[in-house]
This record gives structure tokens, C-alpha cells and sequence, in this order.
């Protein structure tokens, strides 16, 4: 049997970590372009753009992030692409964010004046420059603090995709801790890694808040 | 590529698939109950006279907020036989989802103690209460009716989150669900389905909460 030092745990799940990140990355930037584009579609003024994006974001917010990881692992196949954990993952988490960040800034939208619309239209801005150059720059500052707090609960959500055989931080203690029979040391740590990630995170969105109110 | 679906395994799965979500049910109702409370008293503990304490509460809630909720199930399901502790998978899950539940019940019942006007308590006192008396029955009412939707939101959340107890062998719905989609080869199709029930479960549940909270918390409260 090989032995697992205590360092052999920590540099194999530091490793394993990068994956946690480089997940956490792009799910966060695909769901932010995503998202933009569910945003546009849900404060149009039609009906049949608004109400699917309204739809959209009542879906994945209210079925379980896990259930949706599992509907792309297994819905790949059906048009015609190979099962594949990376892939799911990514897809998964992007259309998850996308909802939810999508939902956010939609409250940002709400929230600003609608003088800021009329403005901009009364200086000869058409639909989009207004969207471009007033609104948007204004909602993304304003909803700073609950977008961060989103990518801290994005970072949190990549080790379910564990479950769908995505080798990030916790499949790999999952295999260290049957290997060892260490599941204090092994999980701990990794409770360890993710505070690391998130805490300076949310420190941030408490600053952000404390300045506004 | 097979893209039509096929649902006749429905019948049979009924069963197992309402079994299911009565556990899923049991489990966040319980979790909440035991959440709400220990919410209140971590809210009260973190605005005490003693720094100990307060520093403990605030270690508690950021070390579970800052954690992914299956790393914390995870610790304590196979933590716990280590040091002698035998929980049934239930018993576990209902521990982890209450724990990590009640972080973030500290965080908006304390945002609920602050919501309520100082001389909401001055008054009290002045009316000669003594200041357990003006906690329960002045400044907390109003706390809770303030923070009712965040806390029922957040109890929504949890109930969705706690579809990954089906890792540590829990018969809640996802869990049977892995079993039926075993039994019919037909993943897509019963997840679908599951994933539909959670949407309703979450939409009922949002619903109860609110016209529970409404009759039986704020009766007299208007």
C-alpha cells in the first residue's frame, strides 16, 4: 500500500485545485456573455423575447444545479455529442450562471431611473447605444456586489461536478480519502482551498455594500 | 441520435418518485424548523456583551458560507464513524442542511435585528420590560417579518441544494431518481421529470412559506 503523507494530501489536492479555478473562470465569463444576452431578451419590450427569458431564468433557479448537470451529461449524447465531464461542466455551470446573473442585473435595470432611458433617447441614442453606452456601464457598477456574491456561490457549486466525473478538487479527495481513511484531514483541507478562494471574495462584497449603504 | 423521448416507465416510478419526494420534503421542513431557531439565537449571540461568543458566531457563519455545502456533508459523513459517531444517512443529511442553513439564517435575521429601530427598544424599556421581554416580544417580531422572504428565499435554495445528499445514500428524490434512470436506461428522461417535480416542490414551498408566514407569524402584526 502506498503511504499518503500529510504533504502528499495537500499537494495533490492543490493541484487538483487549479481545475477547481480554471472552472470557476469560465463558467463565470461564459455565464456573464450568456447572461447578457438572457438580460436583453427578458427587458424587451416584446412579449415573446421577454416572457422565454422570464421562463429561462424561473427554470434553472428553481431545479437543482445537480439535476441540470446530470440533463447535459445525458442530453449531450442525444445531439449527437460524445459524454464528457469537462464539457458538461461548462456547460452546465455557464447556463446556470447565466440565469442568475441575468436575474441580477435585471434588478439593476429596474432600479435605475427612467430618466437615464429618456435622456439618452432625447440626445438621439437609438435602442442599442442607450443599452451600450448609459445603461449597461451603470447596472454592472450598481450590481457589483451581488455579482461578485454570485461568483463566490459559482466557485462554491463547481464541486458538484464531481458527481458527473469532472476531476477538480473534491473528486480527487474522494479518492484520496478512500486511499487514506483521512476524511477530516482530506476534506478539511479541501474546506481549507475553498475558503482560501471565497473568503477574500466575500470580504469584497462586504466592503462594496458598506460603501453604498 | 435518438431525440424522441419516452415516458412509459412513468407509471411504474410513480411510487418511488413521491416516496422520494416526501423525504425531500421531511428533510427541508425539519432543517428549517431547527434552522429558523438556531438562526435567532446566533443572531443574538452576535450582537452579546461577550467578544468570545461573537467571534465564534461570525467564525461559524463565514467558514460555512465560504465552504461548498457537499464538502461540508461530506466532512461530516465520513468524518463522524471515525471518531466512533454512527449517523444514519438521514440523520446526517438533516445536521449538514440545518448547519450550513443557519449560516446564512445568522446573517439575515441579524440584518432583520438591525432593520428595527433603536427606539423600538428604548420604548420597550422605558415601558419597564426587561430586556429579554423587549427582544422576543418587540424588537424579534418585527426582525422576522422584515426578513420573512430572504429566510424563506434561502430555505428555497437549501431545498434545491439538498438534491447532492443523494451522494451519501439518502432515499430523497434525486436519489431515487438514480435508481429508476439504473433500472430504465433512460437517464435524460428521468431526470427531466425530477428536475420538474424540484421546480414545482420549490414553487410550492415558496408559496406555503409565504401564506404560513402570513396567518400564523404575523397575525397579530399587521
Amino acid at each position: 500500500m502506498i503511504e499518503f503523507t500529510f504533504w502528499d494530501i495537500a499537494r495533490n489536492l492543490m493541484l487538483a485545485a487549479r481545475w477547481t479555478v480554471l472552472l470557476s473562470i469560465v463558467a463565470f465569463i461564459g455565464g456573464g456573455l450568456v447572461g447578457l444576452a438572457i438580460l436583453i431578451a427578458r427587458i424587451d419590450r416584446r412579449k415573446w423575447l421577454s416572457r422565454p427569458a422570464e421562463w429561462y431564468i424561473g427554470l434553472f433557479q428553481g431545479t437543482p444545479l445537480l439535476l441540470q448537470l446530470f440533463l447535459v451529461f445525458f442530453g449531450l449524447p442525444r445531439i449527437g455529442l460524445r459524454i464528457d465531464p469537462w464539457l458538461t461542466a461548462v456547460l452546465g455551470l455557464t447556463l446556470c450562471a447565466s440565469a442568475f446573473l441575468a436575474e441580477i442585473w435585471r434588478g439593476g435595470v429596474e432600479a435605475l431611473p427612467r430618466g437615464q432611458w429618456e435622456a439618452s433617447a432625447s440626445l438621439g441614442l437609438h435602442y442599442w447605444r442607450q443599452l451600450r453606452l448609459i445603461v449597461l456601464p451603470q447596472v454592472l457598477s450598481m450590481t457589483r456586489a451581488p455579482t461578485v456574491g454570485f461568483l463566490v456561490q459559482l466557485v462554491k457549486s463547481t464541486a458538484l461536478t464531481s458527481i458527473i466525473g469532472f476531476e477538480e478538487l473534491l473528486r480527487t479527495a474522494n479518492a484520496i480519502n478512500n486511499a487514506t481513511f483521512q476524511p477530516f484531514t482530506v476534506y478539511g483541507f479541501v474546506a481549507l482551498i475553498f475558503f482560501v478562494i471565497c473568503f477574500p471574495l466575500t470580504r469584497y462584497v462586504d466592503a462594496l455594500e458598506k460603501r453604498r449603504a | 441520435m435518438g431525440s424522441s423521448l419516452d415516458f412509459g416507465w412513468l407509471g411504474e416510478a410513480f411510487a418511488a418518485i413521491a416516496r422520494g419526494a416526501g423525504i425531500t420534503i421531511l428533510m427541508i421542513l425539519v432543517s428549517a424548523l431547527l434552522g429558523i431557531i438556531l438562526s435567532v439565537l446566533g443572531a443574538a449571540a452576535r450582537r452579546s456583551r461577550q467578544a468570545p461568543l461573537r467571534y465564534a458566531v461570525t467564525a461559524y457563519v463565514e467558514l460555512i458560507r465560504n465552504t461548498p455545502f457537499i464538502v461540508q456533508m461530506f466532512f461530516i459523513f465520513f468524518g463522524l464513524p471515525t471518531v466512533g459517531i454512527l449517523l444514519n444517512p438521514l440523520a446526517v443529511a438533516i445536521l449538514a442542511v440545518t448547519i450550513n442553513l443557519t449560516a446564512y439564517g445568522i446573517e439575515i435575521v441579524g440584518a432583520g435585528l438591525d432593520a428595527v429601530s433603536r427606539g423600538q427598544k428604548e420604548a420597550g424599556l422605558a415601558l419597564g420590560l426587561r430586556p429579554r421581554q423587549v427582544f422576543v416580544k418587540i424588537v424579534l417580531p418585527q426582525a422576522l417579518k422584515v426578513i420573512f422572504p430572504a429566510l424563506s428565499s434561502q430555505i428555497v435554495i437549501m431545498m434545491l441544494e439538498s438534491a447532492a445528499v443523494s451522494q451519501i445514500a439518502v432515499k430523497e428524490l434525486t436519489y431515487e431518481a438514480d435508481l429508476i434512470q439504473a433500472r430504465t436506461f433512460l437517464p435524460f428522461e428521468t431526470y427531466l421529470v425530477v428536475a420538474l417535480i424540484y421546480l414545482v416542490l420549490s414553487i410550492a414551498l415558496r408559496r406555503l412559506l409565504q401564506f404560513g408566514g402570513r396567518r400564523y407569524l404575523f397575525g397579530g402584526l399587521a
